[in-house]
This record gives structure tokens, sequence and C-alpha cells, in this order.
């Protein structure tokens, strides 16, 4: 297996009293999709905004590329090449698709907005996702489908060379047909190289897209486990119980919040 | 005037159309490349789809147009059609203010009297020669520059540079007492307008209180300055040439024809420039048939209004009067650097992102705060020069500048050329086209001689129709996207 991308050592999180991750370790491997999975409240969202530095770590270590960094800030985590794909897109209705995928980093000539090289980059980055289903990237976002969106905010992701690529819940709106759009896609942004973290509640998502599984119990690690080793049975129990078998938290039951 | 509004629509939002080369042929069926016939109908299909445009209001124009030809006699003379651009052009200016407020889906009730006041400042100047503490009074005047203080200090905070700038200057004139000179003046004017835009958007960016909140107080406030600056009952006269002729000279016959080739000729310039790099690059543009076809009308229409314009109108033989009112250029002007800026700045380009989705412009990195109020600035610096008009138009300040109903004639201007109350959806033109349409009502009733009570009432139900308009379309567009 190569180098992971992005690696996190004993992070720790707490919000006033609530201690919400125990010395969190987790690894981002480029080429693969990373799912991480996970009851409500178990974590999973504080620790992705600990990764896009909206609520920055209080102990633990970031390595990104094997050196260690210091998040403090999107802006930090977007340099590194980091991008958040949230859930409730964050993509403006009254605008286009390329304008939406350059928004806030427009690129410029004299001053004034590149149009054209800002259409042909965007044109570029679906063509090479293969997205097939908008029909013109000039289109405004108001009348794109659930899908079609979440197309949209993910490419806008790829755009800028990001390397680690958090999707939050990406399938959760979304019908069959447009589901499998986007999970085509996740697959697709991991066989370009790019490290994908795929946070999901549906375990039949998890299995068909993801190559690791990572299982959050109560802010603590419960396992990391390769989606073919393991069935969905187990996983659910991971989520449920922070065990299985021979996997996960040695006494769950110890656990506390 | 119809093909000119498809023209404009369709060259700044290139819509669905295709074209051929290599690796992009990848991209889904944005491909091939369109025909005239194709263009005409997309344009089509997208009206069909709701979204309009200005396309109500243009139509709306026509009609107008053809009605009040129609039945008064005078409506459709020489004389007649150069006063309605003078009447329609402060009220426009005002409108093109408020775009950049409504487009962010806020409101700025206070511009009306906010131009009130910069009108009132700039006439004090004027009349006394410099001298704002004797024309203001002791406390008045210590009080007006603190304002302007405030004001730079606040945007300094902010990071709005140019209403720092902007009230800084205001405060350098004010304070240094240089004897009248009519540009200065205006330049005065403008200048406390940004400074007064400066303190709204403070109160709405910053502070967060709700921007109708926030104008309306303002309103209350602007109106009770203007009372204070003029005094009861008073009027101030603006006797000097310039600031008279900004709403009532005309260009002469070279500067009028000069300024038709500047307008076409930077028109197709840039259309063209566009167009052909793109078609260069091989993205989709559309047929070349069009955009010539869509010049050549322009070019023509632009023609006959400077010809028309350059033939003597005057009533008797004793003077002449003719060429192109000053004020066509000053809104023409506005329009282009105003668009400009909304189409092809990245500035421009987060307004219409934060009107949009706040959040969304928030997480892309923009500062969604400073937009904010930059847009107050800009709406209340503009309201400053349509200031200067209607001042410059009647002649003189009086205590009720700015109040009455010129802000909501403004508001209705914006509304009934397409600009949505909702935020992210409109554009500077729209202004323009619903002030022709209020000036149009207001000239042609006054000239069929019916009372205030029936153009009021008119003028409403116009309104009323436009917002019906837009209210439908948003329907037929939001059905459409299902």
């Amino acid at each position: 297996m190569s180098e992971p991308i992005l690696e996190l050592r004993g992070i720790n999180k707490s919000f006033g009293p609530v201690h919400v991750l125990h010395d969190i370790d987790f690894t981002v491997n480029p080429g693969e999709v990373t799912a991480l999975v996970g009851d409500n409240g178990a974590g999973k969202s504080t620790l992705v905004k600990c990764i896009a530095g909206i609520h920055p770590a209080e102990s633990g270590e970031i390595l990104f590329e094997g050196e260690p960094v210091h998040i403090k800030g999107p802006r930090d985590a977007a340099e590194l090449g980091i991008e958040v794909v949230y859930q409730d897109l964050a993509l403006a209705d009254n605008l286009d698709i390329v304008q939406n995928m350059f928004l806030g980093r427009e690129r410029t000539k004299i001053g004034l907005l590149d149009e054209t090289d800002m259409e042909q980059a965007a044109r570029k980055t679906l063509a090479s996702l293969s997205v097939r289903t908008v029909k013109s990237v000039r289109t405004q976002v108001s009348s794109l489908s659930g899908g079609q969106r979440q197309t949209v905010a993910i490419a806008k992701a790829v755009l800028w060379n990001s390397k680690v690529v958090l999707l939050d819940e990406p399938t959760a709106a979304l019908g069959v047909a447009q589901t499998r759009q986007v999970l085509d896609l996740v697959r697709r942004l991991a066989e370009q190289g790019l490290g994908v973290v795929l946070i999901s509640h549906n375990m039949n998502d998890v299995f068909e897209v993801a190559d690791r599984i990572a299982c959050l119990y109560l802010g603590r690690m419960a396992a990391v486990v390769g989606s073919k080793d393991v069935t969905h049975g187990q996983v659910v129990e991971l989520i449920t119980a922070g065990r299985s078998g021979d996997l996960g938290i040695a006494r769950p039951e110890a656990a506390t919040i | 005037m119809s093909s000119e509004e498809a023209s404009m629509t369709n060259t700044t939002d290139t819509p669905a159309q295709e074209t051929p080369q290599g690796a992009i042929s990848d991209f889904g069926i944005d491909t091939t490349s369109q025909s005239t016939g194709e263009a005409v109908r997309d344009y089509w299909a997208r009206v069909r789809g709701g979204e309009l445009g200005s396309l109500p209001a243009l139509l709306g124009l026509v009609v107008l147009l053809i009605v009040f030809s129609s039945l008064s006699d005078t409506f459709f003379t020489l004389g007649n059609l150069a006063n309605l651009l003078q009447q329609g052009a402060s009220i426009t200016i005002i409108a093109m203010g408020l775009v950049f407020v409504l487009l962010l889906g806020e409101i700025d009730l206070s511009a009306g009297t906010a131009s009130g006041v910069t009108g009132s400042v700039m006439a004090l100047h004027l009349i006394h020669n410099g001298n704002l503490l004797g024309g203001m009074g002791d406390t008045v005047f210590y009080m007006f520059c603190g304002l302007l203080v405030l004001a730079i200090v606040l945007s300094a905070l902010m990071k709005v540079w140019a209403g720092t700038a902007l009230s800084a200057v205001a405060l350098i004139i004010a304070a240094v007492g240089i004897p009248a000179n009519a540009w200065l003046e205006m330049l005065l004017a403008v200048c406390v307008g940004a400074a007064i835009g400066c303190i709204t958007g403070f109160l709405v960016a910053r502070v967060g209180i709700p921007s109708f909140v926030v104008t309306l107080a303002l309103f209350l406030v602007w109106t009770g300055v203007v009372l204070q600056f003029i005094g009861q009952g008073g009027t101030l006269g603006l006797r000097d040439d310039t600031i008279f002729n900004v709403a009532n000279g005309n260009l002469n016959f070279v500067g009028s024809w000069a300024l038709f080739v500047i307008a076409v000729g930077g028109y197709a310039a840039v259309v063209l420039t566009r167009h052909f790099s793109r078609l260069r690059r091989g993205l989709v543009a559309q047929p070349t048939t069009l955009v010539l076809i869509k010049i050549g009308a322009l070019a023509l229409l632009a023609a006959v209004i400077t010809y028309a314009l350059s033939i003597n109108r005057a009533p008797s033989n004793l003077v002449v009067i003719q060429g192109v009112p000053y004020v066509v250029p000053l809104v023409l002007v506005l329009l282009v650097i105003g668009t400009f800026v909304l189409d092809r700045t990245s500035y421009g380009r987060h307004i219409y992102a934060v009107g949009g989705n706040k959040e969304a412009a928030r997480r892309a990195g923009i500062n969604v705060e400073r937009i904010r109020m930059s847009v107050f600035v800009i709406a209340s610096s503009l309201a400053a020069i349509g200031a200067i008009v209607y001042s410059s138009k009647v002649g003189s300040v009086d205590p009720n500048a700015g109040g009455g109903d010129t802000l909501l004639m403004s508001v209705g201007a914006a509304v009934i050329g397409g600009t949505s109350l909702f935020g992210g959806k409109g554009r500077l033109r729209d202004a323009v086209i619903g002030g022709a349409v209020l000036a149009i009502i207001r000239n042609g009733m006054g000239l069929l001689h019916q009372p205030a009570a029936v153009v009021f009432i008119v003028t409403g139900l116009v309104l009323l129709l436009a917002a019906s308009v837009d209210a439908l379309s948003r329907r037929r567009a939001a059905n459409a996207a299902r």
C-alpha cells in the first residue's frame, strides 16, 4: 500500500465539557475511498471539520504527505489541497456551473474575469470526470437536479487540484439513478489518485465504493477494516456496539462520551 | 427594441450552445455548433421557461409609447422626448444604485432622503461660497464633520477602501472651505453620499440590523437633516450654469455624433472581441450573423435617436435647442461602468453569489460583510448623483428634496425592469428600462391633463403588473426546473 496522503494521530476535540473525539487515528491513502461510518453523534462530522480546519483539533498530530502540518482554518486546509463537499451543497442557485465552480477563486486577466479560460477549465474537469448529464456548463444551477448539483459540488472540489476530498453524505437526498451517478463519480475521483473520504449512513453505498471502512463509536475509532474483509452485519455491529467478534474496541461498555 | 433586448441577454449569458473540439467533445451534448435559427429557438425556449429578464418591461415600454403617441399630439414631439429623458434621469440613476442593494436581497429605504442630504450640502456649499461652517452653524457643522469621520473609521474597519477615500475627500472639502466651484460641489455631493452609505452599510452588515429597519430609521433621520440644513419653508437656489446644465443642457452637434460613434463603436468592439475570442478557443458562441444583426440593429436605433435629437426642437424661433441631453451620456456611462463591474469583475460576481446563497459565498471565502456594506456605499453614491440631476432640473433644493415618492419610484423602476426583491437576480439596465417606463407614464399622463390622483393609481397598477409577471415567471421557472 502506498504512503498515506493524510494521517491523523491521536486527535482529541471537546466542545466545552463534552469530549467528542478521543485519540483518533485515521489515515487516507491516495487512490482509495475510505468510508467513515458511525451512528449519529459518533463524531464523523466533527472529525471532518477538524481536518477541514473549521474546528481545529485540540491535541494530536496531522501529517500531510508525511509532513506535520497545522490546520487552523479552512484556508489552511484549502492550501494543502483538502476540499470538503458539504451535505447542504454550498452552491449559489442564481449562478451557472462555471461561475459556481470558480466562486471565490475567479481567474482574472488584468483585473477582469477571464470567462473563456474558466469555461474551458470547467469543461475539462467535468469531461475528465465523465460527467455527461449536464447539458451545458453555462446552465444555471437552479435548473439542475439534485444529483447534478452534487456532481457540480464534487467537480468544484476536484478543480483545485486537490489531493484529498471529503464528502459529507453526498447521496443522502438523492434518488436511485442520481445516487448511481454520484457513486460512479466518487469511484472516478479515487481512480484519478485522490484520497477520498466518504461519510455515509448507507451501507450499500459504502460497500459499493469504499476500499476501507473506518467505524467511529462514541468518539473513538472502533476499527478500520478493508471492505472486502467484513460483512454488512459486522459493520453494523461496529457502528451500534463498537465491537464485532474480535474487531472493535476491547470494552465498548466502558466508553463514555 | 426587443431585438436589442435579445442581444443584450444573449451576449452576457451565452446559453446552452455547442462547440466542436477534441477532448472537450466528451462533454455531454454540449458539442455541436449552432445556427441562427437554433439560437433564436433557444432564446424563445428560455423565455417560455420563465427567464423573462426585462422583456415584459420592454414590451410595456413599446405599448406605452404607442398609446401615448396616439392619444396626445404633443407626446411624440422632439421637444417632449428630450424632456422625457431629462425628467426620468434622476429616478433612473437612484434606481441603478438600488439594483446593487436589491441584488443582495436587501433594501435601502433611505436612498431618497439621503440624496436630499447630499443635494442640500451641495447647495449650501455653493451658496455660502465654500463656507459650510457658516452655512450650517457651528453645532451642526461639527456634527456633520463628526459623521464624516465616523464614516471614514467604519469603512476602514470593514476595509471598504472606496468608502474611506470618498468620505475623506468629503471631510477635506468640508473642512478646508475651498471657494464655490460647480465641479467641486458635485464631487462633494457624491462623497457625502458615499459617507452616508458607509454608515448604513456598517449598521446592516456588521451590527446586523435588518436593512429595512436601518434604512427606515435613517429615512427619518435624513428627512430631519435636510430640514435642518435648508430651514423650514426655505429653498436653496442653485444659480450656477454648470450645475444647471447637468439636467437641462445638451451636447452640441459634433458632441452628439461623437457620443454615437463612441457608444456604438465601443459596444461593437466589446461584443465582437468576446465573440471571436470564444470562437477561436472553440467555446460555445452565437452565430456570427446573429451577433452582427444585433450590433446593426443597435447602431440603427442609436443613429435614429441621435439624428432626431440633433434637430432643432425649440418651440420658438428665438432660440435653438438641439443635441443629445447631457443626462444621456451620464446615464450611459453609469450603466456601462456598473454593468462592467457586475459582469466582468470578481466583485460583481461576488455580489450575485451573496445574493443567491450567502452561506455558499461565505464558504467560498468571500468576505460577505464587506460585500454587503459596499453595496450601500454604491447605492448612496449613485443617489447623490441622482440628487445632482434633480436639483439641476428644478434649479433649487427644497426641504422636500428626495422625500415624497422619490425612493419608492426608484425601487419601482428597478422592479418594473425585472430586478427581484429576493436578491440574486437583476441587471443594471433593468433600472434604466423601468425608469423609462415610469417617466413615460408620468409625462404622458401629464400631457393628457390627468390629475395627480390618476397618475399615482396608474403607476401603482403598472408596478403591480410588473410584480405579477415576475412572480408568475418565477413559478414557471421553478416548474421547468423539476
